[in-house]
């Protein structure tokens, strides 16, 4: 990339304050003659944080339900201030909304609130992704069954496992929506699987074991490690309904047979 | 960068892109998806959809297929909104590379970007603010709009900006700018009547005369769009580029007295929140092919009136 020959001056200079309410207007920046530039060079203040607040609600609407609109802008203020987004995408913006959440002093009282933060983040993750067929149990049905432990699977893009100690998935399904929200007496630890069928994401709960499984799967163990680590942490863990689910789900795009030494 | 790839890709596909001259230019509106359904049911005849381009930078999913099936049935323009242009850092390489594949992907009628800029120091502002006007920034983005067009293998459309605070240490006027820029770089020009209109009222200027030095000859598609008004320090009206409501009748006006000077262009009404339904923005577009259909043919209007 070629350096650029032109002063950074105006940036460098205009920049700060969008972020920042304490820094004044630079001093290049004027009005028209008689008039004060405050307001004016506070549009842009405003159009900033407003529109990056916007951008935050966007992906976290399940979040802004939950915590009521004044809670959700005034701490999502904090973030957007603090964390700008880097890049144009803001559809990849707020990666580290729910670590902020978990830091924010006024959300303490809700230690759910960043699982389920986490929970929205995958779900626009998976809404973006590339479209790839998904593996079929046909496909899966052609493995020889004795090279079946070997065997090795190609995570479809969509897919994302968002493990928490609170029931993270009945939170998010409650709030997503404009349904009615009803008590939750439940204090379980929940684990999702996210993925997206043709048209809509999905949000899967997973049964005991599933969330080591498919993370052990989704990171390239085999069928047949995924499955002692499943076993080791849940005895429960049922084999058959596990890989029932991440079909119906469309965890993986493609299987292959790979001896790993 | 492989040219004889890029070329061909139009003609391989065989879509065909003549725009329909003769009875007036195309009118098209923002394409938000909330309207798809309702566009199915009762569209824009002949019409076009604008989208930002940003927003179909993910791989895929809904956004893609929704941008698919709209350009079944109309022509598109990519309009986009953060390639920083008017900043005075290198443009973002990974963003450039998107925003041909974009145009690559879907064919555009049309391809915009503003005389703004969005990103500096590693931050993305979202908002498209302002820049002084003087010769060394007139090379840098000159600079960046030939940058640009290399990548898409085609000219862009550069959109004149809304602005709310000007710089002291500007030396040439918006207006000799961006006929500059034009004559640099080859590039068309989006002419956006209601940032015309917002700056001539923050600025205290003539929006008439601003659109009297305007280089006219250059302007490939037009905007329209709603704007709010906010009190200024003096408590006298800041218009801000809201694109949230209907086009004030000022606008019109500027609207129908430009199209008469220079004909039919493409005309698009932006309308980017507190959306209406579909019909309504409808109105809005073909409020304009009104405009150009009456400008274009003014006996024929007469002759149908009177029958």
């Amino acid at each position: 990339m070629r350096a650029e020959n032109v002063s950074c001056g105006y940036a460098t200079a205009f920049a700060p304050g969008l972020t920042d309410p304490s820094i004044t207007v630079p001093e290049d920046v004027v009005a028209a003659p008689g008039k004060r530039v405050v307001k004016r060079y506070n549009v842009y203040r405003n159009n900033v944080t407003v529109s990056l607040i916007d951008a935050l609600a966007a992906v976290y609407p399940a979040i802004q339900r939950i915590t009521g609109v004044d809670f959700f802008r005034a701490m999502a203020r904090f973030h957007v201030r603090a964390t700008p987004p880097t890049s144009p995408l803001l559809f990849e913006y707020g990666r580290d909304f729910p670590a902020f959440i978990e830091t924010y002093e006024y959300a303490r009282e809700m230690p759910w609130l960043a699982d389920t933060a986490r929970i929205e983040r995958a779900w626009l993750d998976a809404y973006h992704a590339a479209d790839l067929p998904v593996l079929t149990a046909e496909a899966l049905a052609e493995i020889d069954p004795v090279s079946l432990a070997e065997t090795r699977f190609r995570p479809h893009p969509t897919a994302r496992v968002v493990r928490s100690p609170y029931p993270a998935v009945a939170i998010f399904a409650m709030n997503r929506t404009d349904g009615p929200v009803t008590p939750l007496r439940s204090s379980e630890a929940q684990d999702a699987l996210v993925t997206r069928t043709e048209h809509e994401v999905l949000v899967s709960r997973l049964p005991d074991g599933g969330a080591t499984f498919l993370s052990h799967l989704l990171e390239g163990a085999s069928l047949g490690e995924a499955v002692a680590v499943a076993l080791q942490e849940a005895p429960s863990f049922d084999i058959q309904a596990n890989l029932a689910g991440m079909l119906s789900a469309g965890a993986f795009t493609g299987v292959h047979v790979q001896r790993g030494d | 960068m492989n040219d004889s790839t890029s070329t061909t890709a139009v003609c391989e596909s065989g879509r065909s892109h003549s725009m329909t001259r003769g009875a007036h230019g195309p009118v098209g509106t923002s394409f938000k998806h909330e309207h798809l359904a309702a566009i199915h049911v009762d569209g824009l005849k002949d019409g076009f959809f604008e989208v930002h381009a940003e927003n179909y930078m993910g791989a895929g999913g809904p956004p893609h297929r929704a941008l698919a099936a709209i350009r079944e049935d109309y022509r598109l323009s990519i309009h986009g909104v953060c390639m920083s242009i008017g900043g005075p850092g290198a443009l973002d390489a990974a963003h450039l590379a998107r925003f041909r594949e974009l145009v690559t992907r879907y064919e555009p009628m049309l391809v915009s970007e503003h005389l703004a800029w969005s990103s500096h120091g590693g931050k993305f502002f979202n908002d498209l603010l302002p820049l002084p006007y003087t010769k060394e920034t007139l090379e840098n983005v000159c600079e960046h709009i030939n940058q640009v067009q290399e990548a898409i293998k085609r000219p862009i459309l550069l959109e004149n900006p809304s602005t709310y605070v000007a710089f002291a240490s500007s030396t040439i006027s918006e207006n000799e700018f961006i006929r500059a820029v034009v004559q640099r770089t080859g590039c068309g020009l989006l002419l956006d009547i209601n940032n015309v209109f917002v700056s001539a009222t923050n600025h205290g200027f003539s929006a008439e005369a601003y659109l009297d030095e305007f280089p006219l000859e250059h302007v490939g598609e037009i905007h329209l769009a709603g704007h709010s008004e906010q009190r200024d320090d003096e408590d006298e009206p800041l218009l801000i580029d809201s694109h949230d409501c209907a086009i004030s009748d000022s606008v019109w006006s500027l609207y129908r007295d430009l199209v008469a000077r220079i004909g039919p262009r493409p005309t698009m009404v932006e309308w980017d929140s507190n959306l209406p339904a579909w019909p309504a923005l409808r109105t809005q577009a073909l409020s304009a092919r009104q405009i150009m259909a009456e400008q274009e043919m003014p006996l024929a209007g007469e002759a149908s009136r009177a029958g």
